[in-house]
């Protein structure tokens, strides 16, 4: 187990490194001249050059890349133009935020995706598992900059129960978690269906059904546990997923996370801000994705033997 | 009319598609027609959908609407379905260094959740439609290529390719004549759910201020519509379910088109 955990750290530094240089070259090759938007159009070419130096901007793109990679690896992501300190702790202040929010949407997808699965799997092609279907289709295609101002409407405007916006208290919670996980709850119900379904067709449920096990032991049991294996890889992948959609869910609640900062940094056009949110979102989502493969190979013995 | 998701599917679809190319023929009014003294009115007999805070008719904007959108879903699946393609079927039909080169990419490129990097491209590259396909196509090609390696290097050890070898045909004839033929069809599926993703992609990006400045977008839309939401709110509600709607006729066609391109479920 430790060398496959080991191997699976090995595996993630040069994903880590290819993600940190695509996302310098990016930044650093597409049009745009961050002095000129720093300084304006009419600014003087002394000032714009004077700060070109200040900023590194003036030196070979490779000796820039190296000192980019470099200060990542010490930490260091660079100072933010606007907040004029250095980009990380600004993130860093930020990001409990965006994790509480993601962490209660996936719970709350959770919360609703399991019965809602369960239920489909127990009778499917009823009327229930029809209506189960048509809220997946409805959940998957509603978008969340629709359904967040909806919710608002109704929630906060008309019933006055919840609050529009802000970070003050758990209430404030809600609304933004059910805007970012209606979509992924409409994902994982079907998921856990279709995953039931193939399970239920085994030999180990037919046995356990022939020695007399009871339906819903069979079912909760013997089918749900197997089931939800895979589930742990999908809730990885749509980790990233929940991290992306955050940006807009943040935006619409005034929520006070990376995705907020990383929007209020695109219409500053500070560029080490923006590319230290980028990165840090892509790295966390590396890293679930690393922890999840763990976790898998913990859940499922099979994944450690493979080569 | 056997496939019912594949016929709801197309004829959204086609709805939708009708929509943005007569938008200029079936508009009541122009989009950026402006009646300052009805600004905020509600539905009613000469404005279907209501009036914005210009005065703008609702119903002319949407329909306009559909058109940035439906076309950075074009363009985005056409750039992305052509690069995947090119690369998937290249890595798994010549196999070795040439694949394992392309899954290490893939693996960066996966690596970068969902939206984040179009929003990243966008924001420095500027506010436009081209802008907006090349940013969803950076990653969007990555689906295509692996799918397309994928049946590559299915059909790349089938019998009829080492019999087409065997008689001496050209390694770019076979890739040609036998191979990406037989792997088109999973691809298809897909671009119908990555026009899908691309229109709900390009609303986000509207909705942020990143879309196409000087035509009406249904994300741009929302976004205005929601300083208004408590006096207004049906400025929110009709661009929100245009979107819905066509995103869910291309679920559905793509739904559909799995269900008729599986033998499996066609023998069931």
């Amino acid at each position: 187990m430790k060398r496959f955990i080991f191997k699976r750290f090995l595996l993630a530094i040069p994903v880590i490194v290819g993600v940190s240089t695509l996302v310098f070259l990016l930044i650093h090759m597409i049009p745009g001249n961050p002095v000129e938007v720093m300084l304006g159009e009419r600014a003087l070419p002394a000032d714009a050059e004077r700060l070109r130096n200040e900023l590194g901007l003036d030196r070979p793109l490779s000796i820039q890349y190296l000192n980019f990679l470099s200060g990542l690896a010490r930490g260091n992501m660079g100072v933010s133009f606007f907040y004029r300190k250095p980009v990380l702790p600004a993130i860093l202040e930020r990001y409990p935020a965006t994790l509480e929010l993601t962490a209660a949407s996936m719970c709350l997808a959770l919360i609703i995706a399991l019965p809602l699965g369960l239920l489909s799997a127990r009778r499917p092609y009823s009327s229930t598992d029809r209506l189960s279907m048509l809220f997946s289709l409805f959940g998957a295609t509603m978008p969340s900059f629709w359904l967040g101002p909806l919710l608002i409407l109704i929630f906060a405007i008309h019933f006055d129960w919840l609050p529009v916006s802000g970070r003050e208290n758990a209430l404030s919670l809600i609304l933004p978690s059910v805007t970012l996980g209606l979509g992924l709850s409409a994902i994982l119900s079907r998921m856990i269906r279709s995953g039931l379904l193939e399970v239920l067709d085994q030999g180990y449920i037919t046995a356990a059904r022939a020695r007399g096990a009871g339906e819903s032991k069979v079912f909760l049991l013997h089918a749900l546990r197997n089931a939800l294996i895979p589930l742990i890889t999908i809730l990885g992948i749509q980790f990233g997923a929940l991290l992306s959609g955050a940006i807009v869910t943040e935006t619409i609640f005034s929520w006070p996370g990376i995705g907020r900062l990383l929007v209020q940094a695109i219409e500053a056009r500070d560029y080490p801000l923006v590319q230290g949110c980028v990165l840090v979102i892509a790295i966390s989502y590396i890293i679930v994705n690393l922890a999840v493969d763990i976790l898998y190979a913990v859940v499922d013995p099979r994944v450690r033997y493979e080569k | 009319m056997k496939n019912r998701t594949l016929w709801a599917g197309a004829s959204i679809v086609a709805l939708c598609l009708g929509m943005a190319v007569f938008a200029p023929v079936f508009s009541p009014y122009p989009p950026q027609g402006q009646e300052l003294t009805r600004a905020f009115s509600t539905p009613g007999r000469d404005h279907w959908l209501g009036q914005d805070r210009l005065g703008r008719d609702i119903l002319s904007r949407v329909l306009f609407g559909a058109r940035p959108s439906l076309l950075v879903g074009i363009g985005t699946v056409m750039f992305s379905l052509f690069i995947g393609l090119t690369v998937g079927t290249i890595a798994g039909y010549s196999k070795g260094l040439g694949d394992e080169l392309f899954m290490r990419v893939v693996d960066i490129l996966q690596a970068f959740p969902g939206i984040l990097l179009s929003i990243a491209l966008t924001a420095f590259m500027g506010p436009s439609i081209m802008n907006i396909i090349i940013a969803l196509s950076v990653l969007g090609w990555v689906g295509y290529a692996r799918v397309a390696r994928g049946q590559a290097l299915s059909i790349g050890s089938r019998e009829y390719i080492l019999a087409a070898r065997a008689m001496g045909t050209g390694e770019a004839r076979i890739l040609f004549r036998h191979v990406i033929p037989n792997l088109l069809a999973p691809l298809i599926v897909q671009a119908s759910f990555g026009m899908a993703s691309a229109i709900l992609a390009e609303s986000s990006l509207s909705f942020l201020g990143l879309g196409a400045q000087d035509v009406p977008s249904w994300g741009k839309m929302i976004s205005e519509g929601t300083e208004f939401l408590s006096q207004a709110p049906h400025l929110t509600i009709f661009p929100g379910m245009a979107i819905m709607i066509v995103v869910l006729g291309f679920t559905l066609l793509g739904e559909g088109l799995r269900e008729a391109m599986d033998p499996h479920r066609q023998i069931a």
